[in-house]
């Protein structure tokens, strides 16, 4: 409810300062709320929404499948660890726009160019907090598989899965985030179409309720999906755990 | 690990086991220890806190490699073990952990009779952290037997439990032991618990650790009342002091 009341005031205070400035820079709520829904009617919308969802996606997976890989071999295996961390210092450090730039110089101003991008510029964030992960797995545990001569699928699934769910949720919480921000940035510099792409030629004709319409459009969109999808996986995963009392 | 067939001893001969310090220095935990457990036989492991019995206890279970020496093990290499602490996975519930160390072929043997005998029935949808130690403790010593194991492991399953559960549970592994005639061997310090379990005592020194002697108890297993089970130890005690002054001569 406390959200709710929060989230009012805030476009309370929107529509009051709109209203005082008068101005078509700082379109009001309303305004914002027609185009949203002329750009719902023209299908312009929910298409941009969709080709910038689908390279969210992607990149996020590609993202998250290598990060757990390397982040796994990195934090169990000492030597491992040691010739790979260079690298991911650099990769940390290295600016989203350049690995951008990179991406469509090298591979063409092409889709795979697109989300190898960003899941380059995701990568090294997955990689450093699932190695704490692979650091902090139990090494009881460990024997115990071994013991029983778990296989390697059951070794996975029941054993180290589930000491990676907290990680994993840390993961997709930042990543989710920072993915469709840089999508953002890669659809303004080399895509024709997605909500990027939208918001560069909004920008160039000062188009405020256009640019404001799509941008929350995205935000809302990305909370239905933390709000539906990740945390419920989340509290599945954290079911075993003793209720606070 | 090499096994043999059904009928063969378990035969532990280390050489010697060390591991590195947290500075880099080795350290010797075991030297020159060498144990055999006739099939189907239940053999204790004595000696004090920390020398080396965990250790040992890793090596014939596989677990740990890094050793000079050889093993061998009985039965076809179905290992039921338990450890100190349950080792549970806490993320899975009671029946899911027992079922989880079953073999591929049988994930869908019947588990009734032995939940039932471990006082486990109405506890098998809870997760490990909803239970007592004791309940804990029972629901490890079901996964090592549901496998119907042909070799099994146990360290001081029994240790910080109160008293009234342990001899319980005590009582309990007796029969299952009994039962299954299952190689058994078991790690203690408690020199009461070992007498009422086993077929063979095996009494280990301290650090670098090796078998100080072994001694056959003929009195058939779970038939030692208290009394006897008193007047053996002593005699243990006794036989323990004198190895330890002449040591080297046993």
């Amino acid at each position: 409810m406390t959200r709710i009341y929060s989230l009012a005031i805030l476009i309370a205070a929107w529509a009051v300062t709109a209203a005082l400035v008068q101005s078509r820079l700082l379109p009001g709520p309303l305004t914002v709320g027609t185009t949203i829904l002329a750009e719902v009617r023209s299908g312009e919308l929910p298409f941009h929404m969709a080709c910038t969802l689908g390279r969210v996606i992607s990149s996020f997976a590609i993202a998250m499948t290598l990060g757990i890989i390397a982040g796994y071999v990195m934090g169990r295996s000492k030597t491992a660890d040691r010739y790979a961390d260079p690298w991911l210092v650099v990769l940390i450090n290295m600016p989203a726009l350049v690995t951008i730039i990179f991406a469509y110089v090298w591979i063409g101003l092409n889709e795979a160019a697109a989300i190898l991008a960003v899941a380059v510029n995701k990568l090294p964030n997955v990689v450093v907090i699932m190695r704490e992960g692979a650091r902090a797995l139990d090494p009881e545990l460990d024997e115990m598989a071994k013991a029983f001569k778990f296989t390697r699928l059951t070794r996975a699934r029941h054993v180290i899965l589930p000491q990676f769910a907290p990680y994993l949720a840390a993961c997709s919480r930042s990543g989710l985030s920072i993915v469709w921000k840089i999508v953002l940035v890669v659809e303004l510099i080399g895509r024709p179409n997605g909500v990027g792409f939208v918001l560069g030629s909004a920008f160039s004709l000062f188009d405020m309720a256009q640019i404001l319409s799509y941008a929350i459009s995205f935000i809302v969109l990305m909370l239905v999906i933390e709000g539906y999808l990740v945390q419920p996986l989340e509290r599945r995963a954290n079911r075993w755990r003793r209720r606070p009392a | 690990m090499r096994t043999a067939g059904d009928a063969a001893p378990l035969e532990l001969c280390i050489d010697s086991k060390a591991y590195l310090a947290a500075d880099g220095t080795p350290v010797e935990v075991v030297r020159g220890l060498k144990l055999r457990l006739e099939a189907g036989a239940f053999g204790a492991l004595i000696g004090p806190s920390g020398c080396g019995k965990t250790t040992i206890l890793k090596i014939a279970a596989g677990i740990d490699p890094d050793f000079r020496g050889d093993i061998r093990t009985p039965g076809a290499g179905r290992l039921g073990i338990v450890f100190q602490e349950p080792r549970l996975l806490p993320w899975r519930t009671v029946e899911q952990n027992i079922r989880l160390a079953l073999p591929a072929e049988d994930t869908t043997t019947d588990l009734t009779e032995l939940v039932e005998v471990l006082g486990l029935s109405s506890h098998l949808a809870r997760y490990p952290g909803e239970l007592s130690l004791g309940l804990a403790r029972r629901a490890a010593i079901a996964r090592a037997f549901a496998m119907q194991p042909d070799f099994l492991l146990l360290d001081e399953p029994f240790v910080s439990l109160d008293e009234t559960i342990a001899a319980r549970l005590r009582d309990e592994l007796l029969a299952l032991t009994k039962r299954t005639r299952v190689t058994t061997l078991f790690v203690t310090h408690d020199l009461e618990e070992a007498i009422q379990l086993s077929d063979r005592l095996f009494f280990l020194s301290d650090r670098p650790t090796h078998i100080i002697f072994e001694k056959a108890l003929l009195l058939p297993r779970g038939t030692r009342n208290k009394e006897v089970i008193a007047s053996i130890s002593e005699e243990m005690r006794a036989l323990v002091a004198q190895a330890a002054t002449g040591a080297g001569q046993s």
